[in-house]
């Protein structure tokens, strides 16, 4: 499949590494528009399950990122790319229990070593590709 | 999923002397699960439609992380009060929101014993 063969819509959201009290919003607006499409309850929940954990790894991992959501005629592709330290070893972050997120982060309910397990749970396709020092993009694929 | 044993928002409340904080329009609107949680990410993956959520976490993301797994009550445990942004956002996101002096354990074991069942959690190699 080619997820950007047959685009319906496109859209692009910035994430602000640090930014709380806005983490989720752009999740929010995903799910938001996927119900309105009147598409299957289990896709739009586990897109929005899959894009809330991402762009809880851009706030409390990274600098910043983007979070571009597509729709095709077959699938929800969806990639977040990020500026921040990047993943040094991607099969241990995937590993469920793993993490480095600070204890600060575990008081507010995330950062458990549970993300990265659960978008690969709730999406068909998952790739990471990550530079230390640099950032990771992560590309998801749900199909409808 | 088989839903059995349903309790009312109107029942629920009263088993856990909760006070409604936000929401409540629905009294009778009905709940086949119960959940408890601190950690969100458990709740994103376990969380079922029809379920009520118990938390003693009070920030954002809790509610945030309801609307993504469409869970539309949420009960603060142990006394525990929301947040003015916390209230705003559960305002806007339809979450009806509840506070009850009860303890996490106890509040669990209250709402057990009136029939409310806990989600049933899909071991991985179950799948």
């Amino acid at each position: 499949m080619t997820p950007d063969a047959d685009v319906v819509f496109v859209e692009t959201f910035d994430i602000k590494g640090g930014d709380f009290i806005k983490a989720g919003e752009a999740s929010g607006a995903v799910k938001r528009y996927l119900k309105e499409l009147g598409l299957p309850s289990d896709v739009v929940r586990r897109t929005a399950i899959a894009v809330y954990e991402a762009e809880m790894n851009v706030v409390v991992h990274a600098y910043e990122g983007t979070l571009r959501f597509a729709l095709t005629d077959e699938a929800i592709v969806i990639e977040v790319a990020d500026r921040g330290p990047g993943i040094a070893d991607i099969e241990q972050a995937m590993r469920e229990g793993y993490s480095t997120a600070p204890p600060e982060i575990q008081e507010m309910g995330f950062g458990a070593g549970m993300g990265l397990p659960n978008m690969d749970k709730n999406t068909d396709k998952m790739t990471i590709e990550s530079k230390v020092g640099e950032g990771t993009i992560v590309r998801m694929v749900i199909y409808l | 999923m088989e839903q059995e044993h349903k309790l009312t928002l109107e029942e629920i409340v009263k088993l856990l002397d909760a006070e409604v904080v936000v929401g409540g329009e629905d009294m009778c609107c009905c709940f086949c699960y119960g959940a408890a949680a601190d950690l969100m990410s458990d709740v994103l993956a376990f969380m079922v439609d029809g379920a009520i959520l118990l938390t003693g976490l009070a920030n954002d993301q809790v509610i945030r992380t309801a609307d993504m797994v469409d869970c539309s009550v949420v009960v603060l445990v142990r006394g525990k009060r929301p947040t003015e942004p916390m209230v705003a956002l559960a305002k806007r996101q339809n979450v009806t929101l509840l506070s009850t002096h009860h303890s996490m354990y106890a509040a669990c074991g209250l709402l057990f014993q009136a029939g409310l069942p806990p989600v049933i959690i899909q071991r991985d190699h179950d799948a």
